[in-house]
């Protein structure tokens, strides 16, 4: 911790510099088409930068955020069904996909405030159990990886399967209201774009405390060397499962806020694809790092769709040589870069050899 | 008594299918600890290949069985070009093999796109295997025996290749201490070598049979490649005799339960089967005995 002064105070700069350009320049400069976008952006980025804590900080590949992503959607999508169809009424897919009878368990997300409860706590519970199942038995590395792969997959084929009551593959969407507000109202919409920049400016906030916190650090020690932390009397798995939890309910917030924002959510957003397009910003900005995965993610957001409109079908090369370079060239992310530059102006006479950044 | 018969045999193709898959899935896993998502992708240019040959061959007879070495050899390639322009320079970061390996596949898909089109192709399958064979008062499909057949072909080869050759003894050798291997003379950059060339080739023997089960499109790779990671995962990684029963079991216990409930469900609940079965055995159903922490 040598360049402990630099360290220390570029989180905040930074994190001014990030919130200046979305609350304040973003909104000033964008269309509310452009803004609408962004905002589907920071829902990415909200789940992002869960991931960085769990993969970056805690090196478990979470293969499966699309899981927690989809649970917090899937919620806030019945609930905002519900409103819409109104006190006792049955929302128009299901009418329209045979029994018109709202089951069981779609019932208590009548209630705005149960469905809060539920995006929030749901993910800690999921996350939870299968956190203990896996950390405690120390599945780890690939294996983890490849499981947590597979419950996304499985929750979106459950999803697929079940047209009556999740509206299959078409998922939901033509949503009128969001807690009381008008959608199709540009002001409500600007709302919510703020609403979303908030929770994710808030988020990495809180990401600089845990990172800073005893949490963190022993966080990073596991990540580097699990056996030293166990012989040294800490159970590596619970602090793995703490960030894994952390981590889904970050993907939970940003999956209920995506769809509102959004206006759907299919079994697309949820699956294998989904969970791994995830990273794909977390890597490029750089996993470990503080900023990195919310600013890798709003880039990646960025670029896809204006790629896509640009050039119809490039995107797949482009993400695909987007990990491939970025993981392969530069494991740190565009944080690797930045740090490399400040260390060049701050040591010019020392060409910078230590810390090949994070792993 | 028949519904009984009709699944086993649904439940051993789908294994075989599965088994297929995942034995390169195994060796490359096993011996160098890479996770090549881009074997899903082998497996689709292994199906392209089929139908660029049966298109090539106009339908041939004899074209499945040209287009299986062909299917190998283009597999294998694809997998030695990884290897050696990417795999090779990260050996050190195995986990990291993963996301690499996703960005290969993303632009072979792409590439698969704009070279055949994003419609599904078929490819006919021969006379030869039109029709079925009564076994056991039941009427099996013979491209499904072929699949079994094939399968099984496969095993025997790679257990042979692997139990009585030079190039076998320096692959167990090297799966079982690599910088032992080093010492005693063998070439481990070789040797990965000529393993991810027989692990991709069988991803494209693997893609040639899938076009007897169904159309060839871009995406044919994506919705196999999860459920073969879990049968490796499942048989321990590593080794072939728990790859085998992993991919027959889950195949099995697919085939029931989706005859029993749906297909989806039935998908969910092999996931969630796997993820308990871990906690009984996280090493996998056949584990090499270890004494080292990681």
């Amino acid at each position: 911790m040598k360049t402990s002064k630099i360290k220390h105070s570029s989180p905040y700069a930074g994190w001014l510099l990030l919130a200046i350009a979305l609350l304040v320049l973003a909104p000033a400069v964008l269309s509310d088409f452009r803004l609408g976008l962004l905002a589907k952006y920071c829902c990415y980025a909200i789940a992002a930068v869960g991931i960085g804590l769990a993969w970056g900080r805690g090196g478990m590949l979470v293969l499966g955020q699309g899981l927690y992503f989809g649970l917090g959607a899937y919620a806030m999508a019945m609930h905002l069904k519900l409103a819409d169809a109104g006190p006792g009424g049955v929302p128009d897919f299901m009418a329209l996909y045979g029994d018109a009878a709202v089951p069981w368990w779609w019932e208590p997300l009548r209630s705005g405030a149960v469905a809060v409860v539920v995006i929030l706590v749901l993910p800690v519970i999921v996350a939870g159990l299968l956190g203990l199942a896996v950390f405690k038995r120390r599945i780890k590395g690939a294996y983890f990886a490849i499981l947590s792969q597979a419950l996304a997959a499985a929750f979106a084929i459950l999803l697929i399967g079940q047209v009556k009551t999740t509206g299959g593959a078409n998922g939901l969407n033509n949503f009128q209201g969001f807690f009381g507000y008008a959608l199709f109202d540009p002001a409500n919409k600007r709302m919510l774009y703020f609403v979303a920049a908030g929770i994710l400016l808030v988020s990495i906030l809180a990401m600089a405390w845990l990172h800073r916190s005893r949490f963190g650090e022993l966080l990073v020690a596991v990540r580097d060397g699990e056996e030293r932390v166990r012989f040294l009397g800490t159970d590596p798995a619970n602090v793995k499962l703490a960030a894994y939890v952390v981590a889904a309910v970050l993907a939970s917030v940003g999956g209920a806020l995506f769809v509102p924002i959004a206006g759907i959510v299919s079994p697309d957003d949820v699956g294998v694809v989904a969970s791994i397009g995830l990273l794909a910003g977390v890597a490029l900005g750089g996993r470990a790092s503080l900023l990195g995965p919310a600013v890798g993610a709003l880039l990646v957001g960025y670029a896809e769709t204006s790629l896509s409109e640009a050039f119809p079908g490039s995107w797949s090369y482009f993400q695909g040589a987007l990990f491939v370079l970025v993981i392969l060239l530069l494991p740190g992310g565009l944080a690797q870069l930045v740090g490399m530059a400040k260390r060049t102006v701050a040591h010019r006479e020392r060409p910078a050899l230590e810390e090949a950044a994070a792993r | 008594m028949d519904a009984i018969l009709a699944q086993v045999f649904t439940g051993i193709s789908a294994g075989a299918v599965l088994l297929l898959i995942a034995l390169g899935l195994t060796l490359t896993f096993g011996q160098m600890g890479v996770i090549n998502m881009a074997h899903g992708e082998f497996i689709m240019a292994g199906a392209y290949t089929a139908f660029v040959v049966s298109t090539i061959t106009a339908g041939t007879e004899l074209s499945l069985l040209i287009a299986l070495p062909v299917g190998f050899l283009i597999g294998g390639l694809l997998g030695l070009a990884l290897e050696a322009s990417v795999l090779r320079w990260m050996y050190a970061r195995p986990l990291d093999t993963l996301l690499v390996t996703y960005g290969v596949g993303l632009v072979l898909q792409q590439v698969a796109r704009d070279v055949f089109g994003a419609p599904a192709k078929e490819v006919p399958a021969p006379d030869w295997l039109d029709g079925s064979i009564p076994i056991l008062g039941y009427d099996f499909p013979l491209t499904r025996l072929f699949i079994i057949l094939l399968a099984a072909g496969c095993v025997a080869a790679l257990l042979a290749v692997l139990r009585f050759t030079a190039l076998g003894r320096e692959i167990r050798a090297t799966v079982g201490n690599r910088d032992l291997a080093e010492t005693l003379g063998i070439s481990t950059r070789r040797t990965d070598r000529a393993t991810f060339f027989i692990g991709s080739g069988l991803a494209g023997v693997a893609g040639v049979a899938l076009t007897l089960l169904g159309s060839t499109g871009p995406n044919l790779g994506t919705s196999y490649i999860v459920q073969a990671f879990l049968v490796v995962v499942v048989g321990g990684i590593g080794h072939l005799k728990g790859t085998i029963v992993a991919a027959l079991g889950i195949g099995l216990l697919q085939a029931f339960l989706a005859h029993a409930l749906t297909g989806s469900v039935a998908q969910v609940i092999v996931f969630l089967a796997i993820v308990a079965f871990l906690q009984l055995r996280p090493q996998g159903i056949l584990s090499v005995r270890t004494r080292s922490l990681a």
